[in-house]
């Protein structure tokens, strides 16, 4: 069987490239396979685990339910590009400290959704963490290590703020 | 699983669309935020031979206020429905619905359009449209029409769409002050599919309900709109609910519904935990009003 092809043009991790993809292939596939970017994991491929996750034009998506021809014109980043920048770089220290990595596999998709939280819901109390990372299925820490390092960047962020006289 | 071979058109108009559904028929299939649509493609429950992607239409993606409607354009995500202040103030209860809609990666990415037009028969939205009485607005080449909710949900992924027609928006009417609207669901995760849930829509003269719109998903192939639990609920002053629904309603609710079983209830536990979430609604609302 032979795949149907289409040129797609797109920014990844800030790097203007060109490929030619199979219409048939998903984005975390593409990011694999093509570009060696291993970040973006593959569990169930049918958007139940939350550990295919790249940022799209700046918001999280489901890598494994976008398709890589999908990306044409837009820019991808995937947590090697997000990696050591502002809050995403708290995020992953707080993980370290509170030990909230323990296989991996599901860090760089949950990191993604603790960046949204800390951007969209700022306030958000454990029970609000917990419901807002529940698309990310995490099979080593019980979570509560998650919630915890989440909550500490969090608290830490309204801290600064406050000192700072800046807005809640 | 991988998804099989395919053709890809990005649509760049709708009259392109239509063109290409006329001629591609059923062979076509339409992909909006494809949320439900890719795994369907991975899981290989759907190998339609050409994907006509209409994300490129932006002028279906906003959020109107038009007289006394909302119209939501069908590329509409969800995300944008729950962070919309005129949705929050002019149809609540589209608003109680969308945190239990997926997670928030999918609701980046999953539209309005893409939920009513699938028709799953456990989301969200296609319950809030039918207790809503919302319109769902087709266009075909020939112009538009539109269809209310409850003549637009035919059966399990089943529509009143036409194969030369696209779902280009959902118009709700808007909320009014005497109305009272609450939705509830229970699943296993949050944001999971659920194993019941409800969209309540009471009117209220005074204090006492006036009319009533109870409609129950993820229970039969389509939404359910209960109706003996709807008279019952008629004419009761909203105070005296309680989370235990009285004797009355709760007979009226076992007509109304003959839940189908599935992977994670059976059918008679889907009737136990309709009235649980029912009673709860409701009290809800109760408390709210005092």
């Amino acid at each position: 069987m032979s795949n149907n092809v289409q040129e797609i043009t797109l920014r990844v991790n800030s790097e203007e490239l060109s490929a030619q993809v199979p219409v048939r292939m998903h984005l975390v596939d593409f990011l694999r396979e093509t570009l060696d970017l291993n970040g973006p994991h593959l569990g169930c491929e049918h958007g139940v685990c939350g550990a295919c996750q790249v940022h799209i034009d700046g918001v999280v998506v489901r890598g494994c339910l976008t398709l890589a021809v999908q990306a044409n014109g837009k820019h991808v980043e995937t947590i090697e590009g997000l990696t050591d920048k502002g809050v995403l770089r708290d995020l992953q220290n707080a993980f370290l400290k509170h030990n909230a990595f323990q296989c991996g596999f599901c860090s760089s998709g949950m990191l993604l959704t603790a960046l949204e939280i800390t951007t969209h819901h700022p306030d958000a109390n454990r029970e609000e963490i917990r419901d807002l990372i529940s698309g990310n299925y995490c099979r080593c820490t019980g979570y509560q290590s998650i919630v915890d390092a989440i909550e500490s960047v969090l608290k830490a962020e309204r801290d600064s703020n406050d000192i700072n006289g800046g807005k809640k | 699983m991988k998804a099989p071979d395919f053709n890809y058109i990005k649509a760049s108009s709708l009259e392109q669309v239509f063109t290409l559904l006329e001629q591609l028929r059923d062979e076509a299939q339409i992909l909006a935020g494809g949320q439900s649509l890719i795994p369907m493609l991975n899981l290989r429950m759907a190998n339609p031979k050409t994907l006509i992607d209409i994300t490129g239409l932006h002028d279906l993606r906003d959020i109107r206020q038009s007289a006394d409607r909302i119209i939501i354009g069908a590329l509409t995500t969800h995300s944008e429905i729950l962070s919309s202040r005129v949705i929050k103030q002019f149809v609540p209860l589209l608003a109680q619905a969308a945190p239990h809609v997926a997670h928030m990666a999918i609701r980046n990415s999953g539209t309005i359009g893409g939920s009513m037009a699938l028709a799953d028969p456990a989301a969200e939205y296609p319950a809030v449209a039918m207790a809503l009485n919302a319109q769902i607005v087709l266009r075909g080449r020939e112009g538009e029409r539109r269809v209310s909710a409850e003549d637009f949900f035919q059966g399990l992924y089943k529509t009143a769409i036409n194969p030369d027609e696209v779902l280009i928006a959902v118009e709700f009417p808007c909320y009014t002050t005497n109305q009272r609207t609450n939705f509830t669901e229970l699943a296993r995760r949050k944001g999971d599919y659920a194993m019941v849930g409800v969209a309540v829509n009471l009117s209220l003269q005074g204090s006492t309900v006036s009319s009533a719109r109870v409609v129950f998903m993820a229970i039969e192939d389509k939404p359910v709109i209960a109706q003996n639990t709807m008279r019952a609920l008629i004419n009761q002053p909203l105070s005296t609910f309680k989370p235990q629904l009285s004797h009355e309603i709760l007979q009226a609710l076992e007509k109304d519904i003959s839940p189908w079983d599935d992977l994670q209830v059976t059918g008679s536990t889907k009737t136990h935990l309709a009235g649980v979430i029912l009673g709860r609604s409701l009290h809800e609302l109760a408390g709210q009003n005092v």
